[in-house]
């Protein structure tokens, strides 16, 4: 059985603004997909990205309370940030290639890791832009510049590099909204391959692709995790009146 | 609190477009029996030829909530509240079919007197015509209490039928040339008490709207 991630007490100050407010998931579900769903503001990028500690890199920003991610809080000052964010692979809104070769995009992170031999390259290469679905449309062109490629292709291809270094968490932040419907159903697509060997949790604005891509959803309000349940629950049957108020379209 | 206006007027179409169908439901069921009674033939064949409002009304709630789900995307309650309305439609269009049942009867009989007075059927009759009426209100109003003391009803619906049987056997055991019309009336019974469970549904469905569950009310 995979461990999920739990969070206890977890709270985000930015200087004196109270992003996250006693944040608490029991389990979030490994070897499965979370979307983050809430109005603009409510903290939901914010909670993502305390998973990777990249708030750490925001001045003013304050962290307190535990993510515990393969029983290690991951606040923990023991911990490793460089090899905790090896761990965790993210991925953005825009797509954000390397200005390098397909190739080189994705063998980016292993050599930075190692890697150096060409043949165990070209395999991360291959096994890495197969699983992103890829591989058919770049194979051909893998010493082509990233940018030649379409937006969505792109994407494909930030996922690629971030699987390649073999992590255990991929973060999606609103990673296809600005992709047109096809590069969207393909990404989601993927998430849902994915998820077997990866624990992903998505942030999205779109209500319906959480409701057609995840496993489970939190819905974030004013920092607070308002509920936290299966998809299926959360768009069905919500618990809490904003949940419903929220999914229905009758605020935010 | 923001509107969705869209979402709400359409919805709004689709609950008056059911309230028009129970109507004509109630319409016909009423004109169903009265002809029975009467042994009138012409009121029977209006029943017929009115059939088709019903389910003219039925394919506009069809057309109505598949744009409403295509175009709003409603989840959790608001997408319930539609497909309940298809499922409610899809009821009292069979229940409108059941009432022709009934006026198809007055046309086999026709010249015949009836073999006793009817006053069971009748009275199965009346019930099922509120029964259409509450299950209607519990799916306007959300009532959940409602829809349960709707589908209460149908046992004395059941009780009546069964009466109904009894009365009807124990004629045809006695006088032979009554069988051909007492069957009939048999059947008449057997259609009222169908509607009955039509409505029943209606309210199982209120249920599922307003909890999320499905149940059993009768």
């Amino acid at each position: 059985m995979e461990k999920a991630i739990r969070i206890d007490g977890l709270n985000v100050y930015y200087e004196t603004f109270h992003a996250l407010k006693n944040i608490q998931i029991e389990a979030l579900p490994a070897r499965a997909i979370t979307a983050l769903i809430g109005p603009s503001g409510c903290g939901k990028s914010t909670f993502l990205r305390t998973i990777n500690r990249m708030n750490d890199l925001v001045p003013g920003s304050r962290v307190d309370g535990k993510i515990i991610i393969n029983g290690v809080d991951i606040y923990d000052q023991q911990v490793d940030v460089e090899a905790l964010r090896k761990k965790i692979g993210m991925v953005f809104q825009q797509p954000n290639p390397f200005p390098k070769s397909i190739y080189d995009n994705i063998a980016f992170g292993p050599r930075l890791h190692g890697v150096t031999k060409k043949s165990e390259l070209d395999e991360i290469v291959e096994s890495s832009l197969r699983q992103a679905a890829l591989w058919d449309e770049v194979k051909d062109k893998l010493k082509k510049m990233a940018y030649d490629i379409s937006g969505g292709q792109q994407q494909r291809l930030c996922i690629a590099r971030a699987i390649a270094v073999n992590p255990e968490i991929l973060l999606m932040d609103e990673a296809t909204s600005a992709l047109d419907p096809i590069s969207t159903i393909k990404i989601e697509e993927l998430a849902q391959e994915l998820k077997s060997k990866y624990t992903i949790i998505m942030v999205t604005h779109n209500m319906h692709q959480a409701a057609r891509a995840s496993d489970h959803t939190g819905f974030f309000l004013n920092g607070e995790l308002v509920e936290f349940a299966t998809t299926e629950q959360l768009f069905s049957n919500p618990g809490d009146e904003r949940t419903e108020s929220y999914i229905t379209g009758r605020f935010g | 609190m923001t509107e969705r206006k869209e979402f709400d007027h359409g919805l709004q179409e689709i609950k008056t477009l059911l309230i028009a169908m129970g109507e004509r439901v109630q319409w016909a069921l009423e004109h169903a029996m009265d002809s029975l009674q009467t042994s009138n033939v012409e009121q029977a064949k209006l029943v017929f030829e009115r059939d088709h409002e019903i389910n003219l009304l039925e394919r506009q709630i069809d057309d109505l909530g598949t744009q409403l789900i295509l175009k709003q995307q409603p989840v959790a309650k608001d997408l319930r509240k539609i497909l309940v309305g298809f499922r409610i439609a899809a009821d009292l269009e069979r229940m409108g079919d059941l009432a022709r049942d009934i006026a198809n009867v007055t046309v086999r009989l026709a010249g015949q007197p009836l073999i006793k007075p009817l006053i069971d059927l009748p009275a199965m009759a009346k019930f099922v015509h509120e029964m259409i009426h509450q299950a209607i209100d519990s799916y306007l109003r959300e009532d959940i209490v409602l829809a349960e003391s709707m589908a209460k009803s149908d046992d004395q619906v059941d009780a009546l039928y069964s009466k109904v049987l009894r009365d009807l056997f124990a004629l045809m055991s006695n006088e032979s040339d009554s069988v051909n019309q007492a069957m009939l009336l048999c059947f008449v019974g057997r259609f009222i008490e169908r509607i009955a469970d039509h409505a029943t549904n209606i309210g199982e469905g209120v249920v599922y709207l307003v909890k999320n569950q499905r149940s059993e009310l009768n």
